[in-house]
């Protein structure tokens, strides 16, 4: 069977195709691997509350409960899985080890386009301007 | 075949048993994260009396008003919008319903100091739609600002016009340079009211107000007989403000 006006439907369909996969091709192309940013860590100190992996991946979750433990439970000493005590608070415990929020808080936030209201009301430790 | 069966049925009705029983001997097995500081204060009601016959000039109480303020970041506005954690006012308006035309003069000149009182059944925490403002079990009642959402039904319900809301950015009224990097200022849109300074009490220290007051505010547990404040309370005459609102309030008045 003969396909009426074949070559231009084709050539069409082609053309379409090319178009619709051209952002996935150019895209591997032309940008480059996300790496991540490379953060300030605190100068004195070497451990953080918890692991680095536990830290990295669950901080938001921890100043959650934290805040929750603090505030409304009325605790503020927390017991981590070392067994080590901290004193609950972002802005005494937290923050004065990490005492630069634009190089360690920022830097990740701004990347992952992430705006936490924290600093609505704590206190950064530069100081506020 | 039979025997199978049974046998199949059995091992799983232990493994279901099993199953019911095992989360909470996991849970039981390891401790809790929280715990309260060792140096905290305790008590099962905190409460306040004030002394107006040592603490009765406007000078007095603004300068405590001010260490308070400045430890919590209090912003200072004029007019309206003002925002307060303690301040002072006349008998008339501290004690409206307990008031008569021949009330000793000297009494009637005095300024209170006022504040949250911290009621044992605050109306505030009765409206509040987010249970932003809370009633502690020490008795406290006090505020998450990270739940309020501003709609200042608990304003509305204070008999004591305690809580006042943050209509402009706080931090425009505070100086920046003498903030308390300790506690957290707040943000445009919530209620804020005297907290009894639990963060003190949490590090075993008095309310900054009782401690600067050299004596004329007692602070302590209500509900232990041998305390210093029910020492007070058993030999000097109080009053409590507005008692006709049923807010049963934990400060009291030596008058």
């Amino acid at each position: 069977m003969k396909m009426q006006n074949g070559f231009p439907i084709v050539a069409g369909l082609v053309i379409f195709i090319g178009l619709l996969c051209a952002p996935f091709v150019m895209g591997k192309v032309v940008t480059h691997e996300y790496k991540a940013p490379e953060i300030k860590m605190p100068v004195g100190e070497k451990e953080c509350i918890e692991s680095k992996e536990f830290m990295r991946e669950q901080h938001m979750q921890l100043l959650n409960q934290w805040r929750d433990w603090a505030l409304r439970d009325g605790k503020r000493t927390y017991t981590n899985h070392a067994g080590k005590e901290f004193t609950i608070s972002l802005q005494n415990t937290c923050m004065k080890c990490h005492n630069n929020k634009a190089d360690f808080c920022d830097k990740c936030h701004t990347d992952a386009g992430v705006s936490p209201y924290c600093w609505d009301c704590h206190v950064q430790p530069e100081g506020l301007k | 075949m039979k025997k199978n069966r049974r046998a199949f049925i059995k091992l799983a009705a232990l493994a279901a048993a099993g199953l019911a029983v095992a989360p909470k001997a996991m849970a039981s097995g390891s401790a809790a994260p929280v715990k309260v500081n060792a140096t905290a204060v305790h008590a099962e009601h905190w409460a306040m009396v004030i002394d107006t016959t040592k603490l009765h000039t406007e000078e007095e109480i603004g300068k405590l008003a001010k260490i308070c303020h400045s430890i919590h970041n209090v912003p200072s506005i004029e007019g309206k919008q003002e925002v307060k954690w303690l301040w002072s006012d006349e008998y008339g308006h501290t004690f409206p319903e307990q008031e008569n035309p021949h009330l000793a003069e000297e009494v009637h000149h005095r300024a209170y100091a006022l504040l949250c009182n911290h009621c044992e059944q605050p109306s505030c925490v009765r409206v509040c739609p987010t249970k932003a403002t809370f009633k502690r079990p020490d008795g406290i009642v006090a505020m998450d600002y990270h739940r309020c959402i501003g709609c200042r039904y608990c304003m509305a319900a204070c008999p004591y016009g305690s809580r006042s809301f943050n209509w402009g950015e706080p931090r425009k009224n505070l100086d920046l340079s003498k903030l308390n990097p300790e506690f957290p200022t707040r943000m445009r849109g919530v209620v804020e009211k005297c907290n009894f300074c639990v963060e003190r009490l949490a590090v075993g220290k008095e309310p900054a107000c009782v401690e600067a007051s050299h004596g004329a505010i007692v602070f302590g547990d209500l509900s232990n007989p041998d305390s210093e404040i029910r020492k007070v309370l058993r030999e000097k005459f109080t009053i409590r403000r507005k008692p006709s609102a049923g807010t049963e309030p934990s400060v009291y008045y030596i008058i």
